[in-house]
């Protein structure tokens, strides 16, 4: 036997892995690998993929087996314990549902779609990173559901997340999103969620929900958002080698991920705009603003990294400058929706208490006492009266983000912005800008939307009547939804709070 | 925080999720498996059409020919989730890794007959492109698969090839001490050697079809069910002859893995069978062909490690699959 050569971590990676692939001769290439030209990337070279981290499956099966291990561990105690008793306030519970709703899918989703660019492409560099992310995030997903299971026994909103996912008009803003990623080809596939979303926009997603567990008491969320973060560690590193690997290719892939980058940052950002809400009015204990959120993971980390991408000749993504002037507005405008059609959401709205409205005026010093505060006061005056407001007119919704149109012009915060194209005598309408160029660009693609209020006027959502909509949600009615004051959620929780103050009085 | 309960109604308002009530028919305490395995796929409303499959929905039962009333049926029977999936290849590995280590500590891959290793060198190290293209397969299928269930098995077992060609690969840096010239020999046979390129061909068409279903039963079913037996059981007895002990305790992975991965496999065919005729003859004509395949692209390589044994080697072992797909239904 000849002696044993030493290896590095690198070059074993690269023996055990390199040279796994082969040029097909029997089938062409093209025959085989069908899906992964047509978008127009040029790759010379497959090689030059720099594997972003050098994870064998035997490595994998050992570090993920033993996370696993830890973390089951912590979901069987938070059962045993009823560690649904530790959180800050019953309210705080309606961040998870929006999580298991619109977050949890997309998780599911991203592991096969993965799966979908680890058969996909040519290179089996990145086809490894592709089949380990798939697989992390069939852990997401599973770990989620098994960690919100608990909170699923005692709380509304989180009993029929899947069904609702595919059904609900809001969450067809996360689902209409991850929709257009994995429709689109492999690169941009890669461009959008990998770079864009998990890479740029990833801390404005999971500091607030993660943090507002650890400042709510939520143990469990903490666990699985803090043991899944090793995982995303990884995909982060992936988004930005998949942004270099191309650019570094051919510079005719330029204009293309440009377009990519200007899309998806826009497309992730209205999406944020949702736990931009929940960060501003959802948590019983404040982690940061939204706003600071944005200046300090976007402007400040996202300013560096475009710096650092202009060597390649990408710019800042366009339309940040907007995102900039709404920053002190749209989670406002947001709950302002939400508050509005609560009857019809699957988690609940609630008056805004004083010392609330202190935070956020002392966070929003520019907007909240003259734009915001005197609505949620009217809202007050009126649920006093036994007239809480309810919207009942269905909202017009933007064609590509799908939120309602509420938000307002970038220089003119009372005025809502419309914008508007027309294709085959026909008038699509848009929240912004940004939207209506993404639409303008593959206008084919998104005149396919399936845009919930079309489909409620067309019958297509289980009847003519609010209700008829509603039980088609599967919503449990005065259970899942409307306002939390008068909530079966909120009587339980005065009950187990009233027998807390007696046991703790008792001491 | 330790909160004093007493006096506190801690009734569980539901059991489980509404999704998986309805599937069982009660609101009854799930397992672990039945929440993270049921109904998380999207079904309905997709937004866009793929660019690059326009023909075809997102997720879309009409990807394979096979039609199930209900996609849920594929109940994996080794009930895996990704933690008990990941713990147990975990646990397997460790017995792997121990032989390893003694079987280094001792050199004692320098005991088995220099013209074996030679023979094992060719027959075993290409079976890691074997197991990546296994692993592409496999990967399509929870691609295209419908249905959370299925899916999710194909992910494992994807990713076992992929742990079993790496395992492979070790072996054949243990062989040379780790420089990896047996790697990129083993390469060399298996793109040129003429007794490996029936199996080529065979991997290389399996990838240019396009329903799911029929790469599961080609891939899973019927390639596997000739190239497992034939190199992990088959030459390895043989290589017992020649002092190839070492070789059997490197490989040990695989024969487990097999055994386990074919629960999942026989599950999976047996229930499309017994759905309806129509599937049943679709696998059944799928099988055929692509265990016919299989029988005769080894035969070439079973010949050259076996010599005149070769042939009756795959014969037997093509009989033994033939009952194993009889017991799952599957028509001759
Ligand atoms: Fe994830
Ligand atoms: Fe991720
Ligand atoms: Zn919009």
């Amino acid at each position: 036997m000849p002696a044993t050569k030493k290896l590095g971590l690198k070059q074993k990676y690269a023996l055990m892995t390199r040279g796994l692939d082969w040029e097909t001769t029997y089938q062409p290439m093209e025959k085989v690998f069908p899906y992964d030209q047509f978008e127009g990337i040029k790759v010379k070279n497959w090689d030059a993929w720099e594997d972003p981290f050098r994870l064998t499956m035997d490595a994998y099966w050992k570090i993920q087996a033993e996370k696993e291990r830890k973390l089951y561990a912590v979901i069987d105690s938070i059962s045993q314990n009823n560690a649904q008793l530790g959180i800050t306030d019953a309210r705080y519970i309606n961040a998870v549902k929006i999580f298991i709703q619109g977050v949890t899918p997309l998780e599911y989703q991203a592991h096969r779609h993965f799966a979908h660019v680890a058969r996909h492409l040519r290179g089996v560099g990145p086809r490894i990173a592709a089949q380990m992310q798939s697989l992390d995030e069939l852990r997401h997903a599973q770990t989620q559901i098994h960690t919100i299971s608990h909170y699923n026994k005692f709380f509304d909103g989180m009993h029929d997340w899947q069904h609702m996912h595919d059904r609900v008009w809001y969450l067809s803003v996360p689902k209409s999103f991850f929709d257009d990623a994995v429709t689109a080809g492999p690169f941009e596939f890669l461009t959008a969620i990998s770079f864009s979303f998990e890479y740029v926009l990833t801390n404005l997603l999971f500091v607030p929900f993660m943090s507002g567990a650890a400042y709510n008491g939520d143990l469990a969320t903490v666990t699985f958002g803090f043991s899944a973060q090793s995982d995303e560690s990884r995909h982060m590193t992936l988004g930005l080698e998949v942004v270099k690997f191309i650019l570094e290719q051919d510079e005719a892939n330029l204009p293309i991920v440009q377009r990519w980058i200007d899309k998806w940052f826009w497309r992730g950002y209205r999406l944020l705009s949702l736990v931009g809400m929940m960060m501003d009015y959802m948590l019983p204990k404040k982690v940061m603003s939204w706003a600071e959120a944005w200046e300090m993971y976007y402007e400040e980390q996202g300013g560096a990294l475009f710096a650092d991408l202009g060597r390649y000749g990408i710019r800042p993504p366009k339309h940040e400058d907007v995102a900039r002037k709404e920053k002190d507005r749209i989670s406002h405008e947001v709950w302002a929706i939400f508050y509005n059609y609560t009857h019809a959401a699957a988690f609940h709205t609630w008056d805004i208490d004083d010392e609330h409205m202190r935070w956020l005026s002392e966070k929003y010093p520019k907007t909240f006492d003259q734009l915001y505060r005197p609505r949620l006061l009217m809202w007050r005056d009126m649920a006093r009266a036994g007239k809480r407001f309810y919207n009942n007119a269905l909202p017009q919704l933007c064609n590509l983000c799908q939120i309602p149109m509420a938000f307002t012009e970038p220089d003119d915060p009372t005025t809502i912005c419309f914008r508007s194209s027309e294709l085959g005598g026909d008038r699509y309408h848009f929240c912004s800008d940004g939207c209506k160029e993404i639409f303008d660009q593959e206008p084919e693609k998104f005149v396919q939307s399936w845009l919930p209020v079309h489909q409620i006027f067309q019958g297509n959502c289980g009847g003519a009547s609010v209700e008829d909509v509603l039980k088609w949600y599967h919503l449990n009615l005065g259970a899942d939804n409307l306002d939390y004051a008068g909530s079966p959620e909120q009587k339980m929780w005065d009950q187990w709070m009233a027998g807390r103050h007696v046991a703790q009085a008792a001491e | 925080m330790n909160i004093d309960i007493q006096g506190l109604t801690l009734e569980p308002r539901r059991q489980t999720y509404s999704h998986i009530a309805r599937r069982f028919g009660a609101d009854r305490p799930a397992s672990r498996y039945e929440e993270a395995s049921y109904d998380v796929q999207a079904t309905t409303n997709f937004h866009h059409r793929p660019l690059y499959q326009p023909e075809f929905q997102i997720f879309d039962p009409r990807r394979t020919k096979i039609v199930m009333a209900d996609w849920y049926k594929f109940r994996d029977p080794r009930q895996l989730y990704y933690g008990t999936y990941n713990m147990s290849r975990a646990a397997m590995l460790q017995a792997i890794d121990k032989n390893f280590d003694f079987i280094e500590e001792r050199a004692m891959l320098a005991n088995v007959e220099p013209a074996w290793l030679e023979k094992v060198k060719e027959y075993l190290i290409p079976m890691r492109h074997y197991e990546w293209g296994a692993n592409a397969n496999n990967q399509l299928i929870t691609d295209w698969g419908y249905g959370t269930q299925i899916t999710s098995a194909s992910a494992f077992c994807g990713a076992d090839r992929l742990g079993m060609a790496q395992i492979i690969s070790r072996i054949g840096l243990a062989i040379d001490g780790n420089t990896g010239d047996t790697l990129q020999a083993g390469r060399n046979l298996w793109l040129n050697a003429s007794y490996w390129q029936g199996v080529r061909k065979m991997v290389e068409d399996s990838f240019v079809e396009a329903d799911w279903f029929q790469t599961l039963v080609a891939q899973d079913l019927a390639m596997d069910g000739v190239m497992h037996p034939l190199v992990f059981a088959r030459f390895d007895a043989e290589g017992q002859k020649h002092n190839g002990v070492p070789l059997s305790m490197l490989s040990e992975f695989m024969s487990e893995w097999y055994a386990d991965n074919a629960r999942w496999v026989d599950a999976v065919v047996k229930t499309a069978i017994a759905e309806s005729d129509a599937n049943a003859q679709l696998v059944s004509a799928w099988f055929a062909a692509w265990a016919g395949r299989a029988a005769e692209a080894a035969r070439p390589l079973a010949e050259h490690v076996l010599g005149a044994a070769g042939k009756s080697a795959v014969e037997e072992i093509a009989d033994k699959l033939m009952t194993r797909a009889a017991g799952l239904g599957i028509k001759a």
